[in-house]
């Protein structure tokens, strides 16, 4: 890990306000934020580690445990809270026994909920990994989960 | 590698590029892969089409496109056959394809049944022009002109229709002059707030100071709207056209594009357009051989809200947590890294682009007095046609929301309106003859925000939505002041209390105080703002409030709590559909037994409802009222069932 990190590390020397950037970085590599990141992180830009962490805290897309195998992000935008967005968060969370934020217990799915997609004309919507499923109904949900089961 | 090219060369290629594929002898097929069109699964009618093409041993252009705007009618393919119509057809499946190719482009007749209509060369047959639909007609296309047709990646088809014209007019007039064509055009801050674009421009060019920096903000993060996205997906161009236009006329030499993750396929096709601009002498030093230089960075949102607040904003690009700061200083004067800085909402910065390409008399022509130009609105909700629209400021919502939208879906109530957000307000029927500017949306209440419009019907409970949009807020707060860090949280649980049936009778004037508080002494406009929702329901659905708090019931029947769902006993066929779909088990009774609803086990999810055949219709969900059922699952008597079937004849 600590070589790995350090070559995402390096493209960012002497860069300022490339915190987020690289926790960006982070991220896309492990798949979360180990707690270790954190430290070297903090130590490359010369802050305390509390800083890089309340920055890394504040924005919703930075998570801080280990993900699923595939990321189950559920709509709940205005449109698709409208269209039934609840109704389908709620059939996942049941089908895979996993509440939103949480991972399953194999690992296998982790799911969460998501403001909005952009994709409001075909609410409500979920998108896995980078697939993005419109125009749900709770049994159409139930088919597309089993499809990555 | 064409940087001795003048843009004169570029252009002449790129026209002579696009008049060849025009006029190819070819057939041409667009798919529109835009992000609601993968939704609606158009990477699969692209494999199809793919496929099927290879079989038959055809050639063909294929081109991947933005989003034309007409999401319901997802997945559209267009296709030419050379010298004939380019028909648009709407909702393809991969199934569809082999009929498609077959009697369209190989036999040249176009599937009428199937086709939305043609784009270009008026009607063919009984086919109707697309622009002449309902949905189009009473559109007028500025910012999305280009959308759904041409190739978002390829800048040369840009700039065959005219793109970049506008930055080379913009670069023989004097900064001084671009500012003055901008005030001429009367285009307003399209980010919602609705700030002369001109005049803030002119802020920042008087404003001291050798560095500034302009900033494009792409952070939509408005739940229920997805303009930007579209925008950024099917014509990125014609954004980073109007930030160089911008970017000349203040000072600039930098700038930044900031747009949220959740967007990856605008941000890819940004990285692509930049990159290209480059290659053309358009991005970096002396552009098109003028002393005017200009670099441009993309910073990736982070999920925050409040990001899109310009001050917030700026903190986030420093890399620090996004939270606003008290104005002034103004951005214009101290921003980004201290300097005099710029931000600009991306349709903004597209208008921008087409106000140099055509005049500034001829957008001024658009619209009303105060209210120049048009607006693109994501219509969405329980409409019949969803998706991207642009009209003239000056619409009313009945005519968005009736002609272009074609009413509510299912014959249902038109209730309310929703606009601008969580900082916009729900506006009931009696505004439906408004006109949709500034001042008349907040007047009423809302805002015109960024241009989400989200439809509701009969169903939908505006308390609901208030409950929805300040749970949204109250998250999203970034927590500096506390009017908004407590002010959002007291009023969320009340609302919450009272969509659970535990309103108290004072809740309404406790609600209407909190509102009033954080609306006067939050730092940002997300604090001042987020009462809105609970301020537009209040003053246009107080009674469905009293309904929730005093009669404990929900008129919308959509709040789980104060619902309960029966099986009709006279309609029940003892199917036993709904009992497999039942997650918690709630439903007894065997097969031809009428089935019942155990009220101690349901959670009101509503997959009984979704699954009971439509012709049964035997499941009933009320609100406030009991209905009688048999104790225990009763055998379905055949007579019943008998006049069941003549009646549903």
């Amino acid at each position: 890990m600590q070589e790995r990190l350090q070559g995402l590390l390096t493209p960012f020397e002497g860069q300022s306000g490339a915190v987020i950037p690289l926790l960006q970085k982070v991220q896309e590599t492990f798949g979360y934020l180990p707690r270790e990141t954190i430290a070297q992180i903090a130590k490359f830009f010369k802050v305390s580690e509390s800083e890089i962490f309340g920055v890394a805290t504040f924005y919703a897309q930075f998570r801080f445990t280990r993900p699923g195998d595939h990321a189950i992000k559920v709509c709940l935008g205005t449109a698709c809270h409208v269209r039934g967005g609840t109704q389908i968060m709620g059939t996942i969370e049941r089908e895979l026994d996993v509440k939103s934020g949480g991972t399953t217990k194999d690992y296998k799915f982790g799911l969460d909920r998501v403001a909005c997609f952009g994709s409001c004309a075909l609410a409500p919507v979920l998108v896995i990994d980078d697939k993005v499923y419109g125009r749900l109904t709770t049994s159409k949900v139930k088919e597309i989960i089993a499809k990555y089961q | 590698m064409t940087q001795t090219k003048t843009f004169e060369d570029i252009r002449r290629e790129a026209t002579a590029e696009w008049e060849a594929l025009e006029h190819s002898q070819k057939p041409r097929i667009f798919v529109g892969t835009a992000t609601c069109g993968m939704a609606a699964g158009a990477e699969e009618v692209l494999m199809a089409i793919e496929k099927e093409l290879a079989q038959r041993g055809i050639e063909a252009i294929i081109t991947q496109v933005g989003c034309i705007g007409l999401c319901y009618s997802e997945p559209m393919v267009d296709i030419v056959r050379p010298g004939q119509a380019r028909v648009s057809y709407g909702s393809v499946t991969p199934e569809l394809v082999p009929r498609l190719i077959e009697e369209h482009l190989v036999n040249g007749n176009p599937c009428s049944d199937l086709a939305l209509g043609t784009l270009g060369d008026g009607p063919a047959g009984s086919i109707p022009s697309l622009f002449e639909l309902p949905v189009l007609k009473p559109q007028v296309r500025i910012v999305l002109r280009h959308c759904g047709l041409i190739d978002p990646e390829n800048i040369r088809h840009y700039i065959a229709n005219g793109g970049y014209s506008g930055l080379t007019k913009a670069l023989q007039m004097t900064p001084d002059e671009v500012i003055g064509e901008m005030k001429k055009s009367g285009l307003r801050g399209r980010g919602g707030a609705g700030f002369p674009t001109g005049q803030k421009w002119d802020f920042c060019r008087k404003s001291p100071g050798r560095e500034k920096y302009i900033i494009c903000n792409a952070d939509e993060g408005d739940p229920g709207a997805f303009m930007n996205r579209s925008l950024l997906e099917g014509d990125p161009h014609s954004v980073l056209e109007g930030m160089l236009i911008g970017a000349y006329a203040m000072g600039a030499s930098e700038g930044y594009l900031y747009c949220r993750a959740e967007y990856p396929l605008a941000l890819k096709r940004l990285r692509i357009a930049m990159g290209q601009m480059e290659q053309y002498g358009l991005l970096g030093n002396n552009i098109l051989g003028s002393a005017f230089s200009f670099h441009l960075k993309i910073k990736e949102g982070a999920g925050a809200f409040v990001c899109g607040e310009e001050t917030a904003l700026m903190a986030s690009i420093e890399g620090k947590r996004g939270m606003p700061r008290s104005r002034p200083p103004f951005p214009a004067v101290s921003g980004l890294w201290s300097k005099p800085t710029n931000i600009n909402n991306v349709e903004t910065w597209a208008n921008a682009a087409a106000i140099f390409q055509n005049g500034a008399d001829w957008y001024a022509s658009y619209g009303t007095d105060g209210n120049r130009g048009t607006k693109t609105f994501s219509l969405v909700g329980k409409v019949e046609r969803t998706g991207l629209i642009e009209v003239t400021l000056g619409i009313t919502l009945g005519e968005i929301i009736n002609s272009i939208g074609g009413g509510i879906v299912g014959g249902k109530a038109f209730k309310a309106v929703q606009t601008g957000g969580p900082s916009g307000g729900c506006l009931s029927s009696d505004f439906l003859n408004s006109p949709v500017d500034y001042e008349s949306l907040t007047k009423a209440g809302s805002i015109m925000g960024s241009g989400g419009m989200i439809v509701l019907d009969e169903d939908t409970c505006v308390v609901d939505l208030a409950r929805y949009f300040l749970t949204f807020v109250q998250n999203e707060s970034c927590g500096k002041c506390v009017p908004c860090r407590v002010g959002t949280r007291q009023m969320l649980r009340i609302l919450e209390r009272i969509t659970e049936g535990e309103g108290k009778p004072d809740d309404i004037e406790e609600l209407q105080r909190l509102a009033e508080t954080a609306r006067d002494a939050s730092l940002c406009a997300l604090g001042s703002t987020a009462p809105n929702p609970v301020f537009t329901t209040l003053r246009y659905f107080r009674k469905e409030y009293e309904a929730h708090i005093y009669e404990k019931r929900c008129p919308a029947r959509a709040c789980q709590k104060l619902v309960s769902c029966y099986i009709l006993p006279d309609k029940c066929e003892g199917c036993g559909i709904c009992i497999r779909a039942c997650p918690v088990g709630a439903i007894v009774g065997g097969k031809r037994m009428i089935h019942i609803i155990d009220q101690s086990k349901c959670t009101r999810c509503g997959a009984c409802i979704d699954v009971c055949p439509p012709r049964f219709s035997a499941i009933a969900k009320v609100s406030g009222e009991k209905i009688e059922v048999p104790e225990e699952p009763i055998p379905v008597t055949p007579k019943k069932k008998q006049k069941k079937r003549s009646e549903g004849e």
